[in-house]
């Protein structure tokens, strides 16, 4: 019989191989030809802490510094851990109610598993980082830790710094491969985000080998693996903040913007947009609910007006024009017109004039400092209709190259993030505004000439404008940033950007000359002249900007010294009126500051008036006053539902004793015939009474 | 027995080195487990606490008992076969009022100093030896069905106890006679019958229940076609492909998903539903269901496949040399439940990698045709049966738990013979293999 089985012994042994090479082949798959396993396995027992090394400081000109780094902390938990704690005692210390403290507790443990530490409150007040020191031996599985926060001890130049913030899964989603992680915090805007990667350093990792509840076992490979943290680096910019902190001062109850750039560098000294904050507000914990109050702002305190604010440059404009007529030969220094208060060559469009007496457009000279309608708009339409281009679209496309070339309507790449490029509309919009290219000429959009019409620059155009003029053909891109601490090759490609000089066509000196002596004399005759700077000779331009929707703008461009410019200003007051009344005194002041360094008793004077002078339009004040109002109600609204509840409450317990009675109380509610109900009625009115009392108290105190 | 007799005349060395270098290995695997950087090994070593040590101790102990055995007559094991299954039956039956929960299962009799014995483990000896003294009796005519029923009573027997004990692994091991069986002349299509019954339950798992049936109703109608011309000669065939059809579609459609939901418990389901790749939901089953509605359990967690996950990226991190010995991470953080038992080839996966892996089934593949070898060598069909037992066993649980640390088997609690921590399972596989080599020493002496 087990010679009739023999043939079985040898199957069995077969099972037994192939079995054997089932699992061979499965060994194979999974230890040679799986990656992921590998990649599991260094997640399970792998952590990597992350080392943050200190951020880069941004100094001043002066080598002050704009911010620095403190320390704040976290209230840090490890829900695992957290047992026996006296949970009342934390709720009461942070003013939180218990459900509160559980639904954070559950989401922390969602997020972050229960065996991982995970911020339970993050950046501490310092009162509230004392009040918990005390009392941190209630809390087991609690810790406090460190963490470094900006603080900007000048209290000035927010928009230009920007802020640091949590990444959010967006902000991940984009930029995960330069190694951010959930928690990291970067720069969102300004500078801090331009130069996120020079001032973020370099994050150290530590590995350490952990066990399945996530216990530190030791360093994994004895630390062959870790990385150590470099800090990041310095920036060194061109901001004076004292001039940075005049500005701000005196754009102060207004809105508008100034920017004051150094045309020997490109170097920005001050740039204010206006309304501004405090960037204190946007560190610490309430940096969420200031922003969002921020954001929901009408007057967008956030908002750089700038870069992104587009103004019609107005008069400031008209050297411009002068220089584009000059280059192309079309009018020399001594052309000149005789004005009678207003343009009318065109027929149809008449442009007014401010001045009427004879010969104040005798000659470039005193139209400049007259700043007379007239002539320039005639001098526009020289440029438009020169023969050398053959009809006024060719004549507009050219004086187009000339706008861009100058930096207009076009991005001056300074290095703050979403500079807006303004506006020198192209040929099609204006064929497609008329319907047709034969259908506009010159006298169609001859407000151009005069700097309105459809064109717009922004307050950092009109500086580097200025910049141009003064240094007669050439400028440097504006930026805030000169140099970098430890500068690197390729920070050098970044930053040749704004060290190579761009000359703007081939404007004869003469020309410049003409205009610059033209400027000269706004200051000394013209419509600038009533602002002085003490010991300094410059050159200026008022503007006045039709503003349809209310009054007009206030601007102001200018150069100082006359001879040997150092600073070029550009001033925009919104609804400021005549350009040497808001926009022009605080150019003047900011000079004055600059090339000074104090200010004169007159100046002193000056400043404080124009600080004082409140030109927010009133669209906008109502806007608080509403904002205040509904925040006033929603107050009263809960206090009375608060009331109400208590009330009802106590009903309730009243009705309990009768239910029949109650029914009929509920029945007749609406009513109103109850006696108690309409008493309640009666309360809620009287409080309702008080609170629009209240309102109008708070709405006048505004 | 005679006085001067050598013990080691006749006794198989290879064997016996492939057992040394197994236990070995076991001890070593077990120490990696155990081993944490920075403490003295060596005082926990002497001071007996670790399990490496005692596994040590049992190594000792077996190698006692071994030493015993060789010495003992052979003709010892056929004259008690019949009494000590009928001891180990007893055993078995005694855990149910003397037995000591351990893990779950009470299926452990404490023998005091610390020490429990399983009497489940030691009950597949007993088996094993029952089945050879039954096949091996003159009257015995394996071809006929009466014998071949009462030989699978045999086997059958101790795996019902241990279901009742709650130890499924244990009781799926006795099915592994059926290999010793086969050898003997069961019929193969029983082995046939069951394996496609085997692809009928996986299928039923993965496929769609009424996809199933339409895959079955078209083989049923092809092999109908291709087998009209012998149809005509045998009018019984498609009777017989139609009943096969029905009774193939009743289990998946009813007998099955009745075996999970109300037969099975929730966790084992669960265990075998993640085998290929699916959540059982647990609210199907009875047994969760009564328990909850008892309130004696929770709320049934969501399947959960922890173990075979971190088992696999244990084994699957050691690549293609491993880590190194005492360097794996994995072991190191205590990733994988269970390891220093019934997950030990993971530790021994990480930190040796496939080359570590491979060596080390071949030399479990090594035993085995040994065994085999030795089986077919024998002259008397008791040690032949024994023989086949033994190595059916041994490949059972190895191919069994291999497979299922490395996800080709649905978790069930077998250890690795004489490699995974234990001291019942360490002395069990010593006895099997020693009263083989006793009985082949003395394979010239009798013909039983």
């Amino acid at each position: 019989m087990s010679v009739f089985n023999q043939s079985r012994g040898r199957i069995i042994q077969i099972i037994f191989g192939v079995v054997f090479i089932v699992i061979t082949a499965q060994l194979i798959n999974l230890q040679i030809f799986s990656s992921q396993y590998k990649l599991a396995a260094e997640n399970n027992a792998i952590y990597r802490k992350i080392i943050y090394p200190d951020r880069g400081i941004i100094f001043d000109r002066k080598k002050r510094a704009l911010l620095e780094n403190t320390i704040s902390f976290d209230l840090v938990v490890t829900p695992s851990e957290s047992k026996g704690t006296d949970t009342a005692a934390l709720c009461a210390i942070l003013g939180i109610d218990t459900a509160e403290y559980k639904k954070r507790m559950l989401d922390l443990i969602f997020k972050n598993t229960r065996v991982r530490p995970s911020v339970f409150e993050p950046l501490l007040s310092a009162e509230l980082y004392a009040k918990l020191t005390e009392n941190m031996y209630k809390f087991p599985g609690y810790i406090l830790s460190e963490r470094s926060v900006r603080t900007y001890p000048f209290n000035t130049a927010a928009q230009l710094l920007g802020y640091i913030a949590e990444v959010d899964t967006s902000y991940l989603r984009k930029y995960r491969h330069l190694g951010y992680e959930m928690g990291d915090y970067a720069g969102m805007s300004g500078l801090e985000k331009t130069y996120e990667s020079i001032l973020m350093g370099q994050r150290g990792i530590k590995r350490y080998i952990r066990d399945n509840k996530s216990r530190i076992q030791g360093p994994y490979e004895n630390g062959i693996f870790d990385t150590i943290p470099v800090a990041g680096r310095n920036l060194f910019t061109s901001i004076d903040v004292e001039v940075q902190q005049l500005a701000e001062q005196l754009l102060q109850n207004k809105i508008g913007s100034a920017v004051a750039i150094n045309p020997k560098t490109g170097g920005i000294i001050t740039m204010v947009s206006s309304p501004t904050y405090n960037p204190n507000v946007l560190t610490g914990n309430a940096r969420r609910k200031n922003w969002g109050k921020m954001v929901m702002d009408t007057a967008k305190p956030m908002y750089n007006r700038a870069i992104k604010g587009q103004y019609p440059p107005g008069s400031t404009f008209k050297p411009l024009g002068a220089l584009v007529a000059l280059d192309q030969g079309l009018i020399t220094s001594d052309y000149g017109i005789g004005c009678g208060g207003g343009y009318g060559a065109c027929g149809g469009v008449y442009v007014r004039c401010e001045h009427g007496n004879a010969g104040h457009a005798a000659n470039l000279r005193l139209a400049l400092a007259n700043s007379c309608n007239s002539y320039f708009s005639d001098v526009f339409r020289k440029a438009l209709d020169n023969k050398k281009w053959g009809n006024p679209n060719q004549g507009y496309l050219k004086w187009k190259e000339y706008m861009n070339a100058f930096g207009l309507g076009r991005r001056l790449e300074v290095d703050l993030p979403s500079e807006d490029k303004a506006n020198i509309p192209d040929t099609s919009v204006y064929n497609k505004f008329f319907g047709g290219a034969r259908r506009w000429n010159s006298c169609s959009v001859l407000t151009l000439g005069i700097g309105q019409d459809k064109m717009t620059a922004t307050p950092l155009q009109m500086a580097n404008l200025m910049c141009i003029i003064a240094n007669r053909g050439f400028y440097f891109p504006p930026h805030f940033v000169d140099s970098i601490e430890n500068e690197q090759v390729e920070d050098t490609v970044l930053m040749n950007k704004y060290r190579s000089k761009h000359v703007v066509t081939n404007i004869a000196d003469k020309d410049y000359q003409a205009v610059n002596d033209g400027m000269h004399d706004v200051t000394v005759y013209g419509t600038a002249s009533h602002i002085k700077i003490p010991g300094v000779e410059y050159c200026a331009k008022t503007g006045t900007a039709q503003n349809p929707h209310g009054k007009n703008h206030s601007l102001f461009v200018a150069f100082a010294p006359k001879d040997n410019p150092t600073i070029a200003v550009a001033v925009v007051v919104e609804n400021g009126g005549y350009g040497s009344v808001a926009a022009g005194p605080i150019a003047g002041l900011i000079i004055e500051k600059f090339l000074n360094d104090t200010l004169s008793t007159a100046g002193k004077a000056t400043a404080e008036r124009i600080t004082k002078m409140d030109l927010v339009p009133q669209a906008i004040k109502n806007w608080y006053t509403r904002k205040d109002a509904e925040r006033a109600a929603r107050l009263a609204k809960l206090a009375i539902e608060e009331a109400a509840e208590k009330e009802e409450a106590e009903n309730i317990k009243e009705n309990n004793k009768s239910n029949t009675e109650a029914i009929l109380e509920q029945g007749s509610k609406p009513v109103g015939n109850k006696k108690d109900s309409t008493d309640k009625y009666k309360i809620k009115a009287a409080l309702l009474l008080s609170e629009d009392k209240k309102k109008r108290i708070g709405g006048r105190a505004q | 027995m005679i006085k001067n007799k050598n013990i080691s005349q006749g006794v198989d060395y290879p064997i016996i080195w492939l057992y040394s270098i197994l236990v070995t290995i076991g001890v070593l695997c077990i120490f990696m487990v155990e081993y944490r950087e920075g403490g003295n090994w060596f005082t926990s070593f002497i001071g007996g606490k670790t399990n490496y040590s005692k596994q040590l101790f049992f190594a000792g102990f077996c190698a006692l008992v071994a030493t015993f055995i060789l010495l003992t007559d052979s003709k010892l094991f056929t004259a008690f076969a019949n009494l000590m299954y009928a001891f180990g039956l007893l055993l078995m039956i005694a855990t149910f009022f003397i037995g000591k929960n351990i893990n779950g299962s009470k299926s452990w009799i404490p023998m005091g100093g610390g020490f429990n014995l399983q009497p489940a483990e030691l009950c597949k000896i007993f088996t094993a030896l029952a089945l050879a003294k039954f096949l091996s009796r003159q009257e015995t005519d394996f071809s006929k069905l009466k014998f071949q029923l009462i030989g699978g009573a045999i086997a059958i027997a101790p795996a019902i106890l241990s279901i009742l004990q709650h130890e499924l692994g244990l009781a799926l091991v006795y099915s592994s006679f059926l290999i010793a069986m086969y050898r003997e002349g069961l019929p193969a299509q029983i082995l046939i019958f069951g394996s496609s019954f085997g692809v009928l339950v996986i299928a039923s798992l993965i496929i769609e229940p009424n996809t199933l049936l339409i895959i079955l109703s078209v083989i049923a109608v092809l092999l109908i076609y291709f087998a009209r011309r012998q149809a005509r000669r045998n009018k019984g065939l498609v009777t017989a492909i139609i009943v096969i059809w029905m009774i193939s579609a009743g289990t998946q459609r009813f007998v099955i998903p009745y075996i999970f939901n109300n037969v099975l418990e929730c966790y084992q389901s669960t265990r075998i539903y993640s085998m290929v790749g699916r959540d059982y939901n647990c609210a199907d089953n009875v047994k969760s269901i009564k328990k909850q509605q008892s309130g004696n359990e929770k709320a049934p967690r969501k399947p959960d496949d922890y173990n075979v996950r971190q088992s696999k990226i244990a084994i699957g991190s050691g690549g293609f040399a491993g880590k190194g010995f005492l360097k794996g991470t994995q072991t190191r953080g205590k990733y994988v439940p269970e390891q220093h038992t019934d997950f030990i080839f993971t530790s021994l996966g990480e930190a040796f990698g496939f080359i570590g892996c491979f060596i080390f089934l071949s030399i479990y593949l090594a035993l085995l045709y040994r065994i085999v070898q030795i089986a077919e060598r024998q002259r008397s069909t008791f040690s032949r049966v024994y023989a086949y037992s033994v190595v059916s066993i041994l490949f059972f649980h190895i191919a069994v738990n291999v497979s299922m640390t490395i996800g080709l088997f649905p978790i069930v609690g077998i250890p690795l013979p004489l490699v995974s921590y234990g001291g019942s399972s360490l002395l069990t596989f010593t006895i099997l293999i020693f009263i083989l080599l006793r009985l082949d020493a003395d394979r010239q002496m009798v013909l039983r």
